[in-house]
């Protein structure tokens, strides 16, 4: 399970301090689909970065599954943990343009130090989950934005994490794709994963178990 | 550790921009390459004016000089110095810096000619007395038979060593001139051998122009018996040819009771002095070398530091994706330093070797067209490995900021969508 509680979280702008998130509490139950929504400064970002352990709170509490995700968390120990524990999905799919379709996906099992032939074979094997297991080579410039944003999830699922934070995954896709990639992590939900899906669609919003609305920094419903 | 994929990234991030690296890695080559051929070419340049000393690189040469300028001990001023073997002798016993002090005599006084005969070929040379002890550093190769020796020396035998250039005038092309004999001043010696001056140098016809036998043998045929031309004064190992001059110089004078303040008497001319003065001369030219070169090669690595940060930049957003998938801070500044020691230390290892390349070429030259003055272009190996040294610390130095900038880039604001 995935815990928050009383997270708050500040931001100093031109000497001017934000409060952008004021005790947000929430918990994510494992193998849930959640989507979270807010419009814009409502400090969804800010929540996705400290899920994903890309940024620190200031105050409350964070356990991740059975790990206590501290205030003051190490860039050292946050990078190890992201990488056993969280897979993201950009809305911009972030591939590395230079890495063929397999490399990309392989690349967090590098950072592992697990070695290039298992790397290669999970990845292989992910792919051919997503569809893509004829497109393990192709470079990114190859591929089309839903066939992509596939190879993203790939790599997201390829440590095996505890949770998948999907940013706008479907922003940059039209709607026939759209309906692809949601397929997609509707089939890897299926297997038992923890989605969290950050989105301004209400049309997807509609496809998790449960939408996670934020305003001014707050919890305003589940 | 061979990493393959840290490899790939590297050659992707190189070849991506081929003009930007070639220019790059241009500047270190061009820095390495430059000391190379310069401390090269100081070496060539030093070594062509050591061989010049011919190994009388703290020989000390003293001969009577003017009148005196001081009337001295009863002696009236103007007097000219009369010595003799004596002298020589009084050295040997009091002279405590010196390894060897020999009398050289040259027959009819210094530099005079003398009328050679071989056969029905003469021709007129100086004939000067040596030493065995002289042969060793004189900078004279035997190119037929032998030089004196300790028991020509001893036996006062009538042997002589022909300059090459005094074989050409009175032998036929090819004739061995070993075992035959030739008069000088109308006494007949048996030549043992010819030598030729070692040393390319506007001397060199001179000093092959000479007819050298057993000091001995001269003073004693030609009636010199207690004459001597110059001292020739070499000092012990590690006693330096300056001292032994000036305590030379003070014990002579007490001898011939001249003041000690005269500076005409005697006449002196000592190797070490010039030998120091072109030691000091190259390895100031040496230090120059360096200073150029290093100079360039710091501009070379300040632009691959510059290039780092270029490339640092424009990867921000992958160097944050990376971190989002677990890269860590080691890994990421590894990366950076990795790719700039590539190129530094590939362009610089191509720099060392295109240098030496240059260098071994040069050398071939030289010895192919004999061309005198210089000694073989060359670098030391702890040269070119301090130089390579440096180099891959400079290159480490240039790479900090870039990899401290790439290690502090935050994964939020790389990956935000613009």
């Amino acid at each position: 399970m995935i815990s928050l509680e009383g997270i708050h979280k500040h931001y100093t702008s031109d000497s001017r301090r934000l409060h952008v998130l004021k005790g947000v509490n929430l918990s994510i139950d494992d193998g849930e689909m959640v989507s979270i929504m807010g419009s814009s400064g409502s400090g969804k970002s800010t929540l996705l970065n400290i899920l994903g352990l890309l940024d620190t709170y200031d105050h409350g509490a964070y356990q991740l599954g059975d790990t206590v995700i501290s205030a003051g968390l190490s860039e050292a120990k946050a990078a190890q943990l992201r990488n056993r524990f969280i897979g993201f999905v950009f809305q911009s799919f972030n591939l590395l343009p230079f890495k063929s379709a397999l490399e990309n996906v392989a690349l967090p099992l590098y950072y592992q130090k697990i070695g290039r032939k298992a790397r290669n074979y999970r990845a292989e094997k992910l792919l051919d989950m997503v569809g893509l297991g004829e497109r393990t080579k192709n470079m990114p410039n190859e591929l089309s934005g839903g066939q992509k944003q596939r190879v993203a999830i790939a790599r997201a699922l390829i440590t095996d994490p505890r949770m998948i934070l999907a940013d706008e995954p479907t922003g940059a896709l039209d709607s026939a794709t759209t309906d692809d990639v949601m397929t997609v992590f509707k089939e890897v939900h299926r297997t038992g994963k923890t989605i969290v899906i950050v989105t301004h669609e209400h049309d997807i919003a509609e496809q998790t178990e449960r939408l996670i609305l934020l305003k001014d920094g707050q919890v305003e419903r589940e | 550790m061979w990493d393959l994929d840290r490899w790939q990234e590297i050659g992707h991030t190189l070849s991506r921009h081929k003009l930007r690296t070639g220019l790059t890695a241009f500047g270190v080559f061009w820095g390495i390459f430059m000391l190379v051929l310069l401390l090269g070419a100081g070496n060539s340049l030093k070594q062509g004016a050591i061989d010049r000393f011919s190994g009388n690189t703290n020989t000390i040469y003293i001969w009577v000089g003017s009148p005196t300028q001081y009337a001295y001990k009863g002696f009236a001023k103007g007097r000219r110095v009369d010595w003799n073997i004596d002298a020589r002798d009084m050295l040997r016993k009091k002279l405590e810096g010196a390894e060897v002090v020999v009398e050289i005599n040259e027959l009819g006084g210094w530099q005079a000619e003398q009328y050679i005969v071989h056969n029905k070929r003469s021709g007129t040379f100086v004939a000067r007395g040596t030493h065995p002890e002289v042969a060793l550093n004189s900078g004279y190769a035997p190119i037929k038979g032998r030089f004196v020796n300790a028991n020509d020396y001893d036996q006062k035998r009538k042997v002589a060593v022909l300059g090459a250039e005094v074989y050409k005038q009175i032998f036929e092309p090819g004739e061995d001139p070993v075992g035959q004999s030739i008069k000088i001043a109308g006494i007949h010696f048996m030549i043992i051998g010819v030598y030729k001056s070692i040393i390319a140098s506007e001397n060199s016809r001179r000093d092959d122009s000479r007819i050298l036998i057993p000091n001995s043998t001269l003073r004693t045929a030609f009636n010199q018996t207690e004459y001597i031309g110059s001292l020739r004064i070499k000092p012990k190992n590690g006693v330096s040819a300056v001292k032994v001059e000036e305590q030379a110089l003070a014990l002579l004078k007490e001898y011939h009771h001249v003041h000690p303040q005269d500076t005409t008497a005697f006449g002196y001319y000592n190797t070490e002095k010039n030998y120091m003065k072109v030691v000091a001369l190259f390895n100031g030219l040496n230090a120059f070398s360096w200073f150029v070169a290093l100079g360039t090669l710091l501009a070379g690595v300040i632009g691959v530091g510059n290039i780092m940060l270029i490339v640092v930049k424009e990867k921000t957003r992958e160097i944050g994706l990376r971190k989002a998938l677990g890269a860590t801070r080691g890994s990421i500044v590894g990366l950076i330093i990795q790719e700039a020691l590539v190129i530094t230390a590939l362009a610089g290892y191509i720099g060392l070797v295109a240098g030496v390349a240059i260098l071994e070429l040069f050398a071939i030259l030289l010895v192919k067209f004999d061309i005198p003055g210089f000694g073989a272009p060359s670098i030391n190996f702890t040269t070119a490995i301090t130089a390579l040294v440096l180099l891959i610390i400079s290159g480490l130095l240039a790479t900090l900021l870039p990899a401290h900038k790439a290690a502090a880039v935050n994964p939020i604001t790389a990956l935000q969508d613009d």
